[in-house]
């Protein structure tokens, strides 16, 4: 825990995450605007008193929409990770535990998906069903669990060995409760730090699907596209790229440097 | 090693620097007279790449953009659009108006030397209707009963009945060689890379990807264009684009409202060498009803919405009033736009008072409901910025009376294919890009709405299905000029669409390219592209000619 | 470990097989055809022709049958004709029978994405090697702290804001580098070494963006390497035996490092063909992120199926050779196969 504290860059990823949470849950208290107001009379305003960050093209204020962006962007992050987590790990802990065929089948599986681009899923997915949020989310949570597996699995394989869980077995203990009391709980540190290295990704790849027309739509607001809808006037409307591209610069290196710094402090084999 | 690496680095930034030349700074004035003569090269982009330029296949108007430089139609249109001599001369209608005889112009040559005759014509004719061949635009052609070729100079055809719109047909035909294609299978035929024309420009180059050079056809039919290089850089990004125009590295490119009203007044600098051109083009955004499905099969509710919304508001915010309201479907300023048809103007009161009598009454929340159920449905567009901010204005509006609306952004193929083929939709927000002709018989004939149809909003109205059949058959045009004025009054008072706009074309071109016609004529600018020229002071100098 | 690498070797058929079968049905499941482009709204284009259209692609078979009919083809190597480029093959070029030749999509687009792509793996790894080395050896300390913030934030940057930005910087405000494309248009005067230099300030840019976010993962991978290995007892002993630092870090330690990184190679080699379709968008480069991007939204079944097709077998590939490497490293694993 020292470590963590002294290390000063895990410290700012985790302060820098906190700030935006926060960011995030206030955001329907304090801001000034309905990010969804519309205001045909102040298109294209630079930053002034009343608009903090200037306007977007339909003259909504992007102050409010950047902070109701937060919570997109964060949920997109958080639900996304949180089903490849559960997948990675149900799949994992399967191969890792039983080996053998079921290890076989689950990694063919595993290469099956990894063969098939992301995107080219995304799109499948998305043209067919409603381009919403939400399958966005469960698209890229469906195309991002094939690391978590790698990684469960290669801790149960190391861990199998290990004496208390021979032991486990000799007693008679069935298998998912090895599974859960034993196994799992000593896999957590790869499991923590990919899924906070996930959310990182999670938000680079909403943005990047906005700008090519296939992530958050309108009118709601994400970081993404309201990056992209400044993309054409990056001199003349500077405030529209600029500060979406810093929110997410910064979103993504903190849970970066939290989760590089957590993979220093709960690794085993501690570096000092 | 870092060492190395360091000195590697120095290495690689020296020889990058080494060919930065730097433009020279000397002030041009590009507002002096010039002189018209004829070299230099045209720089511009587009976002994608044609497929092939044989335009009667292809299916994309990159292909048809660069193909249009290189082949000629028998007729074509003139500044005032109307219609004006191309590879024919003259033509002349027959008494029963079924018949049209095209005349050609004398010593016509093909880019290699061959000469152009009627065989060409009849042989184009011949291919388009061929069953074979792979073209979704044979079905005007194929109202051709019969063409012959009295003589080398001489095409002439007949149609089972007089048919209106054939001049247009022919004015968008591009006559194709028969030496060279006459034993190609027209499909697959390597022509369609190397293509063989009789205009202005030839095809010199073509990059895969990332460019495509034409230069200066001197056999050409209509005299040699005093531009001799045109190159067509393929940037499919329009902030590369802009990028570049600002850049100095592309001489045109079509920009979008904003960039017009707010980017270029705010930069001097980019004033001084560019210049802005608009023009209306001949297309309309309009909001479409699924007249199938109820309420929109109820006049009145169709009526109130189209009060319920502001489409000065729309124009004001989405094209920051670079655009037009339009009451017809058809270019404000040509004969075919009735002017006696005023738009429906934004009257919520109005709006409420036709929903009352339809039916719908205001609950305590403020919504609107007819035997208890809300008013609300979904609007859907494709994946263009301007429409999903008209959607979003719409939406805005007619929440303001009571009506739910929630929006939906699809991707074109699943658009068309999903929700227009099956009618599976409420409301689309959409536009039309229309030919010259006013025939307007494939989107509002009731016989025109089967699966892959235009009717796709599933229009019926008797009287307007008897103007359109006429129509098509009037060759006078003062005739046919009240017969769509009656049409299109029909239109606004069933009002199955409401008409949002009718946007400008907005253009930025540098100041290098002179020859421009200003007042922009009924064409647009672009009508007489040939004519432009570019100054030899204003040339670029790494371009060899 | 041979008999595993052989059982490895002969599952890749059957889920090339498997693969594609999947991604053939999911690629049908979005709903259209390659009728459906611009001319689908054009009124003076008729719906009889798009249904011809159809009919000569096999379009209105089952997905079963044209799935096997594919089949069939790939089996003889032949990787058809792309729907919306025109009949342009989707792999090789084809000679027609006048001779003319008409060069293959992949063909094509491959040799571009690859050079952009090895390029870029060079500079990471040169530059990740370098930063790594600095930041294990003088752990801890500012110039640590500095590079792995330098690197994070490479990774961190949306590739499409920071190209803009750059294109506007070294463009427009001064011009120093081109903004897009591959070559100048008037590159064909040129000399060759002119045409070649011309090359490579259009590649600076794209190459840079691209490079960027690979730069945090090598860059901690040989970080931690490197710092793994320096405490081990070999360097102690060479210290004590008076080797110079230098020769410590960048002969003995360097080069046990650097081994593990073949691994990465491994699982870096489908990616070799893959492009952003973002990063060439913007920079109006023609590889194959863009064929494949433009290819899903056309509907251009025989290039994505061609695609696809080549990126799960060099990813089958690439994954065995980064499980071998897995194995390899990490002596549990081996020792668990082994059982």
């Amino acid at each position: 825990m020292n470590i963590f504290l002294k290390n000063p860059l895990a410290m700012s990823g985790l302060i820098i995450i906190l700030i935006i949470l926060i960011m995030a849950l206030i955001a329907p208290f304090v801001v000034p605007y309905d990010p969804n107001f519309i205001d045909i009379n102040s298109i294209l305003f630079p930053p002034s008193i009343d608009h903090l960050m200037g306007t977007d093209g339909l003259g909504r204020d992007v102050f409010s929409r950047m902070l109701f962006g937060a919570r997109i962007s964060l949920l997109v992050g958080f639900v996304a990770v949180g089903i490849a987590t559960l997948i990675g790990v149900i799949l994992g802990s399967l191969a890792g535990f039983y080996r053998g065929w079921v290890d076989s089948l689950i990694m063919r599986f595993v290469d099956i998906m990894l063969s098939i681009p992301t995107f080219f899923l995304i799109l499948a997915v998305i043209a067919f069903l409603t381009p919403s949020i939400w399958n966005i989310m469960i698209v890229i949570g469906l195309t991002s669990w094939m690391g978590v597996t790698r990684l469960v699995r290669a801790e149960f394989f190391s861990l199998r060995q290990r004496e208390y869980v021979l032991a486990s077995e000799t007693m008679g203990s069935n298998h998912f409760s090895i599974i859960i009391k034993h196994l799992l709980p000593n896999s957590l540190t790869p499991i923590i730090v990919s899924s906070v290295l996930g959310i990182a990704s999670a938000v680079l790849v909403e943005s990047g699907l906005s700008f090519l027309g296939l992530g958050v739509q309108a009118p709601t607001a994400s970081w993404g596209n309201i990056l992209t809808d400044g993309k054409e006037y990056i001199q003349f409307a500077w405030w529209l790229s600029l500060f979406p591209g810093l929110a997410i610069l910064i979103t993504v290196l903190g849970y970066n440097l939290l989760g590089e710094g957590l993979r220093d402090v709960l690794d085993p084999k501690n570096k000092n | 090693m870092k060492k190395k690496f360091l000195l590697f680095t120095i290495f690689i930034c020296s020889i990058l620097t080494i060919n930065c030349s730097k433009e020279s700074s000397e002030v041009i004035d590009y507002n002096r007279k010039f002189n018209s003569n004829s070299g230099g090269t045209l720089i511009n982009a587009m976002s994608g790449e044609p497929s092939n330029l044989i335009a009667m296949i292809a299916g994309d108007s990159a292909s048809s953009v660069i193909a249009g430089n290189i082949f000629n139609s028998l007729i074509k249109y003139d500044e005032n659009l109307d219609y004006a001599p191309e590879l024919a001369e003259s033509w002349e209608i027959s008494n029963n108006q079924k018949t049209i005889t095209f005349k050609l112009k004398k010593g016509l040559k093909w880019q290699d030397g061959q000469p152009l005759t009627s065989s060409d014509v009849l042989f184009t004719w011949k291919l388009i209707t061929d069953p074979k061949t792979r073209t979704p635009y044979a079905a005007d052609y194929q109202l051709v009963k019969k063409a012959l070729t009295p003589d080398p100079l001489t095409f002439k055809i007949t149609y089972a009945d007089s048919y209106a719109p054939a001049l247009d047909t022919w004015a968008s035909l591009h006559i194709l060689p028969k030496h060279i294609l006459k034993n190609e299978d027209i499909n697959n035929t390597f022509f369609s890379r190397n293509p063989i024309g009789s205009s202005y420009y030839k095809l010199n180059n073509w990059i895969s990807g990332q460019q495509v050079t034409l230069i200066a056809n001197d056999k050409s039919t209509s005299g040699p264009p005093l531009i001799k290089k045109l190159i067509s850089r393929i940037i499919p990004d329009t902030s590369s684009q802009f990028l570049e125009l600002t850049a100095d590295n592309i001489d045109l490119m079509n920009i979008n409202p904003i960039q017009y009203q707010r980017v270029f007044p705010a930069r001097k600098d980019l004033q001084k060498k560019i210049s802005l051109y608009k023009e209306l083009g001949n297309g309309y955004t309009y909001l479409g009803f699924n007249l199938r499905k109820a309420p929109f099969n109820n006049i009145k509710v169709r009526k109130a919405l189209n009060y319920a919304i502001d489409k000065e508001e729309v124009i004001k915010g989405v094209l920051l009033g670079l655009g037009e309201s339009i009451s017809s479907p058809y270019k404000p300023g040509t004969r075919w736009n009735n002017p006696d048809l005023k738009p429906y103007p934004y009257n919520p009161s109005k709006a409420l008072k036709l929903l009352s009598d339809a039916g719908y009454t205001k609950n305590n929340k403020g919504i609107l409901l007819k035997d208890g159920k809300p008013l609300k449905f979904e609007i859907i567009t494709n994946q263009n910025k301007q429409r999903e901010m008209t959607a979003v204005l719409i939406q805005r509006r007619l929440q303001e009376i009571g009506i739910e609306v929630s929006i939906r952004v699809i991707e074109w193929a699943s658009f068309v294919n999903r929700f227009i083929k099956t009618g599976d939709f409420d409301v689309v927000v959409l536009g039309w890009s229309l030919s010259l002709d006013p025939d307007q018989y494939n989107i509002w004939h009731s016989s025109q709405q089967g699966p892959g149809q235009f009717n796709f909003l599933g229009y019926s109205n008797k009287n307007v299905d008897k103007l359109l059949e006429v129509g098509r058959k009037e060759l006078n045009i003062l005739k046919r000029e009240k017969i769509y004025h009656e049409f299109s009054k029909y239109l606004l008072e069933d009002s199955p669409i409401v008409y949002l706009y009718a946007g400008y074309g907005l253009s930025a071109v540098h100041k290098r390219i002179k020859g421009i016609k200003q007042p922009t004529p009924p064409a647009g600018i672009y009508h007489n592209s040939y004519d432009w020229f570019m100054p030899k002071p204003l040339r670029r100098n790494e371009i060899l000619e | 470990m041979t008999a595993y690498l052989i059982k490895r070797i002969l599952w890749m058929i059957p889920m090339l097989i498997g693969i594609s079968l999947i991604s053939f049905f999911i690629m049908h499941l979005a709903p259209g055809d390659v009728t459906s482009n611009e001319a689908s709204f054009n009124p003076r284009a008729s719906e009889e022709s798009r249904q011809k259209l159809r009919e000569l692609y096999n379009l209105d078979k089952p997905v079963i049958i044209q799935y096997g009919l594919w089949l069939k083809r790939i089996s003889q190597l032949d990787f058809g004709n792309s729907f919306a480029s025109h009949q342009k093959p989707v792999l090789w070029e084809k000679k027609d029978k006048s001779g003319n030749i008409t060069k293959g999509l992949i063909q094509e687009s491959l040799p571009i994405t690859l050079m952009i792509n090895l390029l870029g793996i060079f500079i990471i790894f040169s530059i990740s090697i370098c930063l790594g080395t600095l930041s294990a050896v003088r752990q801890n300390t500012w110039i640590d702290r500095a590079i792995t913030l330098f690197v994070f934030i490479g990774f961190a940057i949306p590739g499409f804001w920071l190209a803009l930005l750059l294109m506007y910087w070294t463009g427009v405000s001064n011009h120093w580098l081109p903004i897009s494309g591959l070559h100048s248009p008037g590159f064909q005067s040129f000399s060759n070494f002119g045409q070649f230099i011309d090359l490579l300030k259009h590649l600076v840019l794209p190459v840079s963006i691209s490079s960027l976010s690979g730069l945090a993962g090598i860059s901690l991978y040989v970080r931690n390497g490197m710092l793994d290995i320096l405490h081990q007892d070999f360097i102690t002993t060479a210290r004590s035996k008076g080797l110079q630092e230098n020769k410590i870090v960048f002969v003995h330690a360097l080069k046990n490092a650097i081994l593990p990184l073949i691994t990465i190679i491994g699982l870096s080699i489908p990616g070799l063909i893959g492009g952003s379709v973002i990063t060439e968008s913007i920079f109006a480069i023609p590889g194959m992120g863009k064929l494949f991007y433009d290819s899903v939204l056309m509907r251009d079944f025989p290039v994505i199926m061609g695609i696809l097709t080549i990126g799960s077998i060099l990813t089958l590939i690439g994954n065995l050779l980064a499980d071998i490497g897995y194995a390899w490293a990490d002596p549990r694993v081996r020792k668990g196969l082994v059982k």
